[in-house]
């Protein structure tokens, strides 16, 4: 079990107390291609933080590779996202402050598992496969918005994660780059196995995914 | 590789916003360069003013006052023993100005491994005779070898050569004096001493110490000649002028050597504490006012890393969203922070020397000061090393509060918020 989230809860207290999570369980197996699909509101998102580790103010537990991952310190989680998590987001959020290569080395450098010169080496790769590997010296603002998506998500491999998460990572694209990175999510599933949970409201999307996770009002409709 | 890591982030975005961080840095370096010129330039005057009374002040001085006895003959009286003493009138007796036993004193302070050397002096007052005026004014006899080399005597000679008064029958003359008697080196003057006798002196020198007072009224000649023109024995020595290793012992010492030798001691802590106290004060001015330099290079330092850190919340989310701590965040804000105020320091203090040197280089003159040609700077590496560490100090201390929020910023807030 890569992921195990058991009867989580989150209220959020703005003016009047609001259920957005209400003892939602969800399981990801090895090599699963999960989406989490519900209209907008419905919670995904927030939960989908939650289960990255980023948000940590929740009721429930939430386990990952076999670990209680729940009330552990930020460091511990930072460790956790930095090996185990590979993010990928609805805006880019590339570091304009480096170049292209470098964004795809930062996770990996901090990782400091690899010499600089091995990591730059699997960097390349990274892009290889996104067919990105031309526009390493460039800056992420001289990219395309499709082209950035795919550097991040070379960005959210680089350090073989466990799991590769995303929160609409396709939601910002044209029809043509949305397909791309479908293709590739699909691809890195059936060749290498990776665990992939995405949230999308993307109906088309979703179908094609192993599973969908269905959400409304803060419950799972379909497990 | 860590460190490293977070190094090549904090260059990054200095980077990313070049001008900033060189604005922050060049106020760094301009609250330090001026921090270190104004402490050496200050100092430089403190001890320029400080020298021109403490180098010419012996650290204990001994001599013999005419006063009253403290002990009037009537008090050891057994027979009034406790009885109110009213005479009226008292006055003191015909007593010496001489130190008794000067010759014993002198060795015994020259072995003395406190003592770093002595002079022994004659003063007496004179009448300087100008056609047929008189002028008053002092005659002092000295051993000047020991005056060149413990008060630096030789620094205020401007004309004639010191060596001369070897001769007897030489005098070396103050400014005022000599301009007043239109006396020159080389010329004779006539001194008419307290008792009457007159005597006839060749000036082998003029001297300017800077004090026009003193200038106006003293002379300098050998011992030898000012005992001859007394009457006196080779033995009759009117003060004792100590100079010792360690000024700050002159207060006990005064008060040891005073009960030791039975003569009355000064010293120079009680006879120039408003000269200490002025230094002080302009001391604690320029400190003060240096820090303030420091304190506000320092929030110009906090204001672009505010600045910074608002700017870069995207990043900031990024990073903690792949793996960064909240330490490693404030880490990589205290190092632009402290590489900022490295830089700024290390040139501030370079900027600084130069400074220094600079206004070394202006022209001083005064007649006061004869030795002085330009403006005095003190090149104490103290200065350096205190406006070193401060910078560095402030520069941390505006990255702390910045690093803190940095670090403390909540990613999914920031993820989410767009």
């Amino acid at each position: 079990m890569v992921l195990e989230a058991k009867n989580i809860s989150k209220i959020f207290y703005n003016s009047a107390p609001t259920q957005v999570l209400d003892r939602v369980s969800i399981q990801v197996k090895k090599g699963e291609f999960v989406s989490i699909m519900g209209k907008s509101g419905c919670g995904k998102s927030t939960l989908l933080y939650i289960l990255s580790t980023m948000d940590t103010d929740y009721e429930g537990e939430l386990w990952m590779d076999g670990a209680l991952v729940t009330g552990k310190s930020p460091d511990y989680l930072s460790e956790l996202r930095n090996k185990k998590i590979g993010f990928v987001f609805q805006f880019h959020y590339l570091l304009n402050e480096f170049s292209v290569l470098e964004n795809v080395m930062i996770p990996a450098l901090k990782l400091a598992a690899h010499t600089r010169e091995e990591i730059e080496q699997r960097a390349m790769e990274k892009l290889r496969i996104f067919d990105m590997q031309d526009h390493a010296k460039k800056k992420p603002n001289q990219l395309s918005g499709g082209q950035k998506q795919r550097v991040s998500i070379a960005r959210a491999l680089i350090n073989e994660p466990l799991l590769l998460m995303g929160d609409e990572p396709t939601g910002n694209l044209d029809q043509k780059n949305s397909a791309l990175v479908f293709d590739k999510f699909k691809e890195l599933c059936s060749s290498q196995n990776q665990t992939l949970l995405i949230v999308t409201h993307d109906q088309e999307f979703a179908k094609k995914t192993d599973r969908i996770i269905e959400m409304e009002d803060g419950k799972v409709l379909i497990p | 590789m860590k460190r490293g890591l977070i190094l090549e982030i904090a260059k990054a975005m200095m980077l990313a916003r070049g001008k900033q961080s060189v604005v922050a840095a060049v106020g760094v370096v301009f609250s330090i360069s001026m921090f270190i010129a104004l402490l050496g330039f200050m100092n430089g005057l403190n001890s320029l003013l400080d020298g021109l009374i403490l180098n010419r002040t012996p650290h204990i001085r001994f001599y013999n006052e005419i006063k009253p006895k403290s002990k009037q003959p009537i008090e050891l009286s057994k027979e009034f023993n406790g009885a109110l003493h009213s005479i009226r009138s008292i006055k003191p007796s015909t007593s010496r100005l001489a130190i008794y036993n000067s010759e014993s004193i002198l060795d015994y302070l020259k072995k003395d491994p406190r003592v770093l050397g002595l002079c022994p002096k004659i003063a007496t007052q004179v009448f300087f005779n100008v056609g047929t005026l008189d002028l008053t004014g002092v005659l002092n006899g000295i051993d000047w070898e020991q005056e060149v080399k413990l008060f630096a005597f030789q620094d205020y000679i401007v004309a004639g050569e010191v060596e001369q008064l070897d001769q007897l029958n030489t005098v070396v003359l103050g400014k005022g004096l000599a301009e007043r008697m239109l006396a020159q080196v080389g010329d004779r003057i006539q001194i008419t001493t307290a008792q009457g006798s007159q005597i006839q002196l060749k000036v082998v020198g003029i001297f300017q110490s800077g004090l026009g007072d003193f200038d106006n009224s003293n002379s300098y000649a050998s011992l030898a000649t000012v005992q001859k023109i007394l009457g006196q024995s080779a033995a009759y020595v009117t003060d004792i002028q100590v100079k010792l290793h360690d000024l700050d012992q002159a207060p006990a010492l005064a008060k040891e050597f005073a009960a030791l030798f039975e003569v009355d001691a000064d010293d120079i802590q009680t006879v120039n504490s408003q000269f200490e106290t002025g230094s002080k004060v302009r001391t604690i001015i320029s400190y003060a006012v240096g820090v303030t330099l420091l304190i506000v290079a320092g929030f110009g330092i906090y204001n672009i890393l505010n600045m910074m850190i608002y700017e870069k919340l995207d990043s900031i989310a990024i990073l903690k969203a792949i793996g960064f701590s909240p330490k490693d965040v404030n880490r990589i804000f205290i190092s632009i922070a402290l590489i900022i105020g490295l830089l700024g320091s290390t040139l501030g203090l370079l900027v600084g020397y130069l400074l220094s040197v600079l206004i070394d280089q202006i022209p001083f003159e005064t007649d006061a000061l004869p030795t002085i040609t330009t403006y005095p700077i003190d090149y104490n590496p103290k200065f350096y090393l205190i406006g070193g560490v401060f910078g560095l100090l402030t520069t941390y201390l505006a990255g702390y509060f910045p690093a803190k929020k940095a670090a403390s910023i909540d990613p999914v807030e920031i993820i989410r918020g767009k």
